[in-house]
């Protein structure tokens, strides 16, 4: 049992995803996490000014579920499933960030210098979190997909067009990672 | 999500680090088993619970907006460490800033949907 409350390996991780992609497309669905953004949208009334929000968001519930799901699975593993959620990075990262004045590489499982509620207090650091959501939400639509629309259910099936979107997020990455974040933290 | 540290903002700074394989491996094997999935769904006309054919569309063919919207999504990425998924995944989890980064994921989106028609798709 005791490797329940240790991090999972890669290579459990990995293939239970392909696997909730799997169930979705046998219960009829498409995996894609971003296209609940749209919905919240709709479900907020953008449909009556908007076309892009105009549509059922009914028939959107069970990718709700799915996202509801996700947040039940991230309270599960967090509060029961978990003894140490410090994340064992490698030690060239941890002294990276170390330099860039994140002390807690290596330590918790998020950066407590973003994301604990004394640190949301500093202005630079609401700033990093509601720009880092707004071209999450932002590009993710513009593309047709995220991470699991594309990178996971794209690239399954094939397509051409999920590979551009791809090379796209790790231009993008790579670029706030190596020459932005340096300046940023 | 949680437990294979795919929502951990520290992963994904490695990853783009190139400093482990972990989250390539997570991609990676979800993206082989998801290849062979779908393949063998088409090959064999799998059917779905309702006994019907499992269709699968196909992405709209076009260049500019997968890589505008590809890189502007992965500078996100790099900033927040977090896609929508973990997202809500840190939600469940306690990390409440997220809710931030939720929030304004929902306005990048509308703003997205208000522009959309100006934009180069």
């Amino acid at each position: 049992m005791e490797w329940i409350f240790n991090p999972w390996p890669w290579y459990i991780g990995g293939p239970m995803i392909a696997l909730i992609m799997f169930l979705l497309l046998y219960f009829g669905k498409n995996f894609g996490m971003s296209s609940n953004l749209r919905t919240f949208c709709t479900i907020c009334g953008a449909g009556k000014s908007n076309e892009f929000f105009n549509f059922d968001w009914k028939t959107q519930q069970w990718n709700l579920m799915v996202s509801a799901g996700a947040i039940i699975g991230g309270a599960l593993a967090a509060h029961f499933l978990s003894t140490d959620s410090s994340v064992a990075i490698h030690p060239d990262t941890i002294t990276k960030l170390q330099d860039l004045n994140i002390n807690s590489a290596g330590v918790s499982y998020l950066p407590e210098e973003l994301f604990s509620m004394q640190a949301l207090m500093q202005p630079k650091v609401l700033l990093i979190l509601s720009i880092g959501g707004f071209l999450v939400g932002f590009g993710a639509r513009y593309a047709g997909g995220c991470t699991s629309g594309h990178a996971i259910s794209g690239l399954s099936n094939l397509q051409l067009v999920s590979l551009y979107t791809v090379i796209g997020f790790f231009i993008g990455g790579l670029f706030m990672n190596h020459l932005l974040l340096p300046y940023i933290l | 999500m949680f437990k294979s540290e795919a929502a951990s903002w520290f992963r994904i700074y490695e990853m783009f680090q190139f400093n482990s394989f972990h989250m390539y491996g997570i991609i990676g094997s979800a993206l082989a088993l998801g290849v062979l999935m779908i393949q063998i769904i088409k090959r064999y006309k799998i059917k779905s619970a309702y006994g019907e054919l499992i269709v699968i569309p196909d992405k709209a063919m076009s260049f500019s907006r997968y890589a505008y919207g590809g890189i502007i999504f992965g500078l996100g990425w790099g900033l927040a460490g977090a896609c929508p998924g973990p997202i809500f995944t840190l939600i469940g989890a306690g990390f409440y800033p997220i809710l931030v980064v939720l929030v304004f994921a929902i306005l990048g989106t509308w703003v997205y949907g208000l522009i959309a028609k100006k934009l180069p798709h």
